[in-house]
């Protein structure tokens, strides 16, 4: 009775929108690259010019060269690709499976929720890098495994996410009104719940996006990437941070190409959870 | 009328105090031009539904608005100091010094992570006691808001007391200084009736001692008019009419405080004796800036005038304003609002199944438990409903009657004992309903949002349960049953009020043509003008259907306007059951003594029914489960043997230890208790 | 909550096992022939032969596993094939300079964030929040290695305020040690501050706007009274949980840390065992690290228990 409504202030304030805007160009800027880089690098990311190794930044190479002479803006643009070669598969295997997951161990409640959350508690608990390493380690490398590994390790967190929604909605009267007339669970499943968990099955998504970026530039960074050569910014920071020193550049333009897109990706992500959560 | 040094009026004087909000559509005015006095010890009531500026209003006077709230004009003093203009270091004196606040939910005004003596201690502090003085005092401020044991309350977390016993300790600390000013802003919403009794005799023992001006803001006409000297009535923000409670009670100037005096059933009051007046519409939303008479799309008596004008608040009589076109036109309530009555309602005897003219038997439940954990909720219970009879359930929050009801329509933790539909066992998981059976037996839930799907259209809603309990009519057809305008199909629930999402629910529920309909509560999260609609939606229904009822209610008068029969739950058991009339009149359980005294006596009057706290936790051992609080507790029967089933005049059964003759019961019969000779009868025990 | 408390310690045990299990299973995963991996193409099939009668490869996988946890669990863990070490002196020692590091980062990662989430809340909605959550989602969403990075080219390279390597000379005070530290410890804290921040912020703005603060404003205090006596309790409470999941976050941000600044630690060990298929080494410190994991989950959520009174006292299921 008397729930107060006072008129909350609106949900899309300025801040919203300038972040938004934000995230929005730098996730599209490096989606552009990883597709079009051929047609942006100066050079060649793989050739190699022994004359002109550790050139600093200037006229001729906007960003410098590495150690065998290529050019770092060149390789820092090709680097787009294998990390959204990685990102974006990776999510969306984790998030449709994570969602099934959740949505049946939410829906059913008893004996199978119990079964599901103590598997996933157990993987949970196991560090997601530590399986990374065991696994990209002793399988080999590939996007395959990579991708796998990646979506492996939060298909726990989006189905734990969307099972405590599922078990809000459950309670509610709604779903019990369906059960009292003997809808089958798939039809409360799909044609009740789901629809109001959408909000946070988007929101995991975009998180995971933002997450699945970060694991990928990491497992390169660790040697656990994609196959050796390629111009992957995390494997370009591992492989040029012995001339840090001296070459400091190299280690920098990869680093802050990660930066940037994961920044973006958290802008994006951040803006539009404040906006479902608010809605 | 005293004043103060300056010329002004003693006490709360508030002058055209208008208050907007920011929004994304600009601004809303959530209170307009309100002006009021209250003297010192005076009780001054303040009536409205959702979204009628009264909780603005409560935030305006302790200049406390959410920071995209601000009042545009108008003054608020209070002894003559104008607290609008108060710097920010005197404003917070004044609020230590002068202001005392009780909002509704004590227990939200409570600091969950610290016990309550230090937090009252350091309101002390703050009114500069020493450390030492403070410890000392806490137990004085606990006593006196007549806590039993002040040291160990003392030493509590707020959640661990019960809802009555936290709002005493907010009282408590609103009273640690001498305040000028009492705002009660829904002090006893939520709490159970006896409960709610307990703290409203204790704000009347203490306004006195207080000598404050008392603004007391309620949804319930009823209880301001019990409590209160003088009734503001708040609509779409403005006040519509003042005066003092008697005369506004009695009679009403505006339509709106008339209609709905006459929306509300009153204690012993049938559906088959009279309508209830539903108010069509709902109220404006917070912040709807309308032209003209706020109430003027709603009123019987609008015309264009009212719609183009707002009218002014004019005298009506003595101390008596009301701001309406047409008040003379108005004189008493039933004349204006009661016209719909079907004269052959009032005594059709095919309509009222008399005790006389026992139905068969639909459902029976026999020797029922449910458990939560270690908890027994549901404690051996045996019920009946016949075909075409309504059998009311009440009960205090916590008595199990929300997990009996969802027992018999399948929902809920499993036990023992056995429900039976027209003799055949009826399965306890739903799961083992066969489709026929779960089309007989259907739900109305008590919150209207969470009933319907938020992604589905009421088309959708209906359709599905049309599908699903094999329905042979159309959802069109379906929802102009429930009087739902056919344009609002194909809306989502948000776009609905909680009135009509629960007319879709109750349309959903008759979709496959039920037998049983159980309903858990599902008027008590309604506005009050909106409640009689949905109230005299349940009954034609089931006058047009025959279909059973199992109602359950919080509210004693609510279950005693629909049911036929009622039955009185306590802490899992049946303690009263029977014919409704005689089971509100008496001779009954000492509880539903209680429950009838909470909801009628007038306070400042103390009654034999002066029950002890409600003490947390279930007991478990043998005696009467409402021994700890029964006034007429016989010391060394009832805490230690259970009491045996009487019956009394064949079919209405009190689970006592007195005698029937020695059961309370009610002189007169009952009816709302304001008008002057009305009701204020005590228990005669000798009858 | 003495219940919840035998119910976890009780829970504990299992979930060790599926981690071994888990452990194990991955290293069964290995694909060819372990023995090949371990000596080499030139190796003779039968000394290939005898190294796998040696490793115990010829027996069944169930009896294998049994006896590898129970060398686990007795604290026999075998020699490392890489190193010709002792695994259990090996992966202790380095366990040993991993916490250092992960403690210096824990003790600089409490107060800031708590520090800063409660400033945000308190002044939420006004610009000093708006710079704190964005740069706090930022610099959260950087993976570790970035920030070190960035950290080492200021701090050693141009400024050359601290050393590049965080390895102190051998036998060096503990001072120099924590010196060589600060910069990885750095990139950690930088990683989760924000995370913890954040949860603090969204604890105290709860705190902030609740009833009971509305309740003492208007009881005349002041708001600083209020932050003091109500919202600073309140908000650091749920924070704890938060603290819980950044510190396995940390623990996990050590193997690129490490190797990022050529820190001896557990996550380089981890990592250089799995590259270099040293099988027991590898399997001791994925199962060391998983213990500790386990332990950060139960003290995080413990704590949280025992200082929420709500929970404590038994007012909300646990």
């Amino acid at each position: 009775m008397n729930a107060v409504t006072l008129p909350v202030r609106h949900a899309t304030r300025p801040r919203f929108r300038v972040a938004l805007g934000v995230g929005v160009v730098i996730v599209v800027f490096w989606a552009v690259v990883a597709v079009l880089w051929p047609h942006l690098a100066p050079y060649d990311p793989e050739l190699q010019d022994p004359l002109h190794r550790f050139v600093p930044p200037g006229a001729g190479h906007l960003l410098g060269t590495d150690q065998f002479g290529r050019d770092t803006l060149s390789r820092m643009l090709a680097g787009a690709r294998p990390v959204l070669q990685v990102a974006p598969p990776a999510t969306a295997l984790a998030v449709i499976a994570g969602t099934l997951v959740g949505l049946i161990a939410g829906t059913h409640g008893g004996l199978v929720d119990e079964i599901v959350m103590r598997v996933l508690d157990a993987v949970v608990v196991f560090p997601a890098i530590i399986a990374a390493v065991l696994l990209v380690a002793l399988s080999g490398r590939s996007v395959t495994i990579l991708v796998l590994v990646i979506a492996g390790s939060f298909v726990p967190i989006v189905a734990r996410s969307v099972r405590a929604a599922t078990l809000v909605e459950r309670e509610k009267a709604y779903v019990e009104a369906a059960r009292l007339r003997g809808e089958p669970s798939w039809s409360l499943m799909l044609r009740e719940i789901l629809p109001n968990v959408v909000t946070t099955v988007l929101v995991e998504a975009t998180s995971r996006f933002g997450d699945a970026i970060f694991a990928a530039a990491t497992l390169s960074f660790l040697g656990l990437g994609q196959p050796p050569g390629s111009p992957d910014w995390g494997a370009s920071v591992s492989d040029n941070r012995l001339w840090l020193q001296l070459a400091p550049w190299t280690v920098l333009a990869p680093a802050l190409a990660i930066a940037s897109l994961v920044v973006g990706m958290a802008l994006v992500a951040d803006s539009l959870r404040g906006r479902w959560e608010a809605s | 009328m005293t004043t103060t040094p300056d010329g002004s009026a003693a006490g709360l004087t508030v002058e055209g105090l208008t208050v907007a909000y920011r929004t994304a559509r600009g601004e809303a005015a959530a209170v307009t031009g309100m002006s009021f006095h209250v003297a010192p010890g005076e009780t001054y009531g303040l009536v409205g539904e959702s979204g009628c500026g009264k909780t603005t209003l409560s935030r305006a006077l302790g200049r406390h608005l959410p920071p995209n709230g601000a009042v545009t004009s108008g003054r608020v003093r209070l002894d003559g100091v104008d607290v609008l203009d108060l710097a920010p270091a005197d404003l917070r004196k004044w609020r230590a010094t002068s202001l005392a606040v009780v909002h509704q939910d004590a227990g939200s005004s409570l600091d969950p992570t610290m016990r309550v003596g230090p937090q009252l201690a350091e309101i002390l502090r703050l009114r500069g006691l020493s450390r030492a003085g403070a410890r000392e005092e806490v137990p004085r401020m606990l006593a006196r808001v007549r806590l039993p044991d002040p040291a160990s309350i003392a030493r509590r977390y707020p959640h661990q007391l019960s809802g009555g016993q936290q709002q005493r300790v907010v009282i408590a600390a609103a009273l640690t200084a001498r305040p000028r000013l009492l705002v009660l802003d829904e002090p006893t919403t939520g709490l159970d009736a006896t409960v709610e009794r307990e703290i409203l005799d204790l704000i009347w023992m203490l306004r006195a001692e207080i000598g404050a001006a008392v603004v007391l803001i309620s949804h319930d006409l009823g209880l301001v008019g019990r409590l209160c000297d003088r009734v503001g009535v708040l609509y779409g923000g403005h006040l519509v009419e003042e005066g003092n409670a008697r005369d506004v009670l009695a009679a009403p100037r505006h339509p709106y405080t008339s209609a709905l005096l006459a929306a509300v059933p009153r204690l012993g009051e049938s559906r088959h004796a009279r309508r209830l007046a539903a108010i069509s519409g709902h109220p404006p939303a917070a912040g709807e800036n309308v032209a003209g008479c706020p109430f003027a799309p709603r009123c019987a008596l609008a015309d264009g005038l009212c719609a183009r004008t707002l009218p002014r608040l004019e005298a009506a009589g003595t101390r008596h304003e009301v701001r309406c076109h047409h008040s003379d036109r108005l004189y008493h309530p039933s004349s204006a609002v009661d016209v719909q009555t079907p004269a052959r309602l009032r005594d059709d005897p095919g309509l009222s199944p008399t005790a006389a003219d026992p139905a068969p038997e639909l459902l029976q439940i026999r020797g029922l438990t449910r458990k939560y954990g270690r908890t027994t909720v549901v404690d051996d219970v045996s019920l009946s409903i016949g075909h075409g009879q309504v059998l009311g359930l009440v009960g205090e929050s916590g008595s199990g009657k929300t997990t009996l009801a969802r027992a018999v329509a399948g929902l809920g933790p499993r036990g023992t004992g056995t429900i039976s539909l027209d003799g055949h066992a009826l399965p306890a998981s739903l799961r083992r309903r066969d489709a026929r059976t779960r089309r007989r037996v259907q739900m109305v839930f008590q919150s209207p949002d969470a009933s319907l799907n938020p992604s589905h259209t009421v088309r959708t809603i209906l359709a599905r349960a049309l599908h699903t309990l094999r329905g042979s009519v159309s959802p069109q057809e379906l929802a102009a049953r429930a009087d739902l305008d056919g344009h609002l199909l194909d809306s989502r629930p948000d776009r609905l009020s909680g009135g009509q999402k629960q007319r879709v629910a109750i349309a959903r529920a008759f979709a496959g043509e039920p037998d049983l309909v159980v309903c858990d509560e599902p008027v008590s999260a309604l506005d009050v003008s909106v409640q009689a609609g949905v109230l005299q939606l349940l009954s034609d229904q089931q006058r047009a259907t025959g279909t059973s009822y199992l109602f359950i209610s919080h509210d004693l008068a609510v279950v005693g306007y629909l049911a036929d029969r009622v039955a009185v739950m306590y802490r899992g058991q049946i303690v009263d059951e029977g014919p409704a009339g005689r089971v509100l009149q008496g001779p009954h359980h000492p509880y539903t003594a209680s429950l009838v005294a909470a909801s009628l006596a007038r306070l400042g009057e103390p009654t034999e029914q002066d029950t002890g706290m409600v003490q947390p936790g279930r007991p478990t051992g043998p005696g009467c489960r409402f021994a700890p609080r029964c006034p007429r507790r016989i010391d060394g029967l009832c805490d230690s043997e259970n009491p045996p089933v009487r019956t009394e005049g064949g079919d209405h059964t009190v689970r006592c230890h007195l005698g029937i003759g020695d059961l309370p019961r009610r002189a007169v019969p009952v009816t709302i208790g304001v008008a002057p000779g009305a009701t204020e009868e005590k228990e005669d025990p000798s009858a | 909550m003495r219940r919840f408390l035998l119910r976890r310690l009780a829970a504990t045990p299992l979930t060790l096992l599926a981690v071994s299990v888990l452990v194990f299973t991955a290293t069964e995963l290995i694909p060819g022939d372990v023995a090949r991996t371990i000596l080499g193409r030139e190796a003779s099939d039968a000394t290939v032969a005898r190294l796998r009668i040696q490793l115990g490869l010829d027996r069944p996988v169930a009896t294998r596993y049994a006896d590898w946890l129970e060398g686990f669990v007795t604290g026999r863990w075998g020699d490392s094939t890489l190193l010709r070490v002792p695994v259990r002196d090996l992966v202790l020692t380095r366990l040993g300079d991993s916490l250092l590091l992960g403690a210096l980062a824990f003790v600089l990662l409490v107060p800031v964030a708590l520090t800063l989430g409660l400033v945000a809340g308190v002044n939420h909605d006004h610009p000093v929040d708006r710079i704190l959550s964005v740069s706090g989602l930022t610099l959260g969403a950087i993976p570790e290695f970035v920030t070190g990075v960035i950290l080492l080219v200021v701090f050693a390279v141009k400024l050359r305020w601290f050393p590049a390597s965080a390895q102190a000379p051998e036998g060096a005070a503990l001072a120099t040690r924590l010196g060589h530290l600060l910069l990885p410890a750095l990139s950690l804290v930088l990683l989760c501050t924000g995370y913890v921040a954040r949860h603090v912020r969204a604890s105290t703005v709860a705190a902030v706007e609740s009833p009971y603060a509305r309740a003492t404003e208007l009881r005349g205090f002041t708001r600083g009274q209020m932050v003091r006596r109500h919202v600073l309790r309140n908000s650091t409470i749920p924070a704890t949980s938060a603290l819980g999941v950044q510190l396995q976050f940390l623990l996990g941000g050590l193997v690129a840390v490490e190797l990022l600044f050529n820190y001896p630690g557990i996550g380089a060990l981890l990592l250089q065992s799995a590259t270099e298929k040293d099988l027991p080494t590898l399997q001791a410190s994925a199962m060391v690290l998983g213990v500790l994991y386990m332990l950060i989950v139960l003290a995080a959520d413990v704590a949280y228990r025992l200082l929420d009174p709500r929970i404590r006292l038994g007012a909300v299921a646990s």
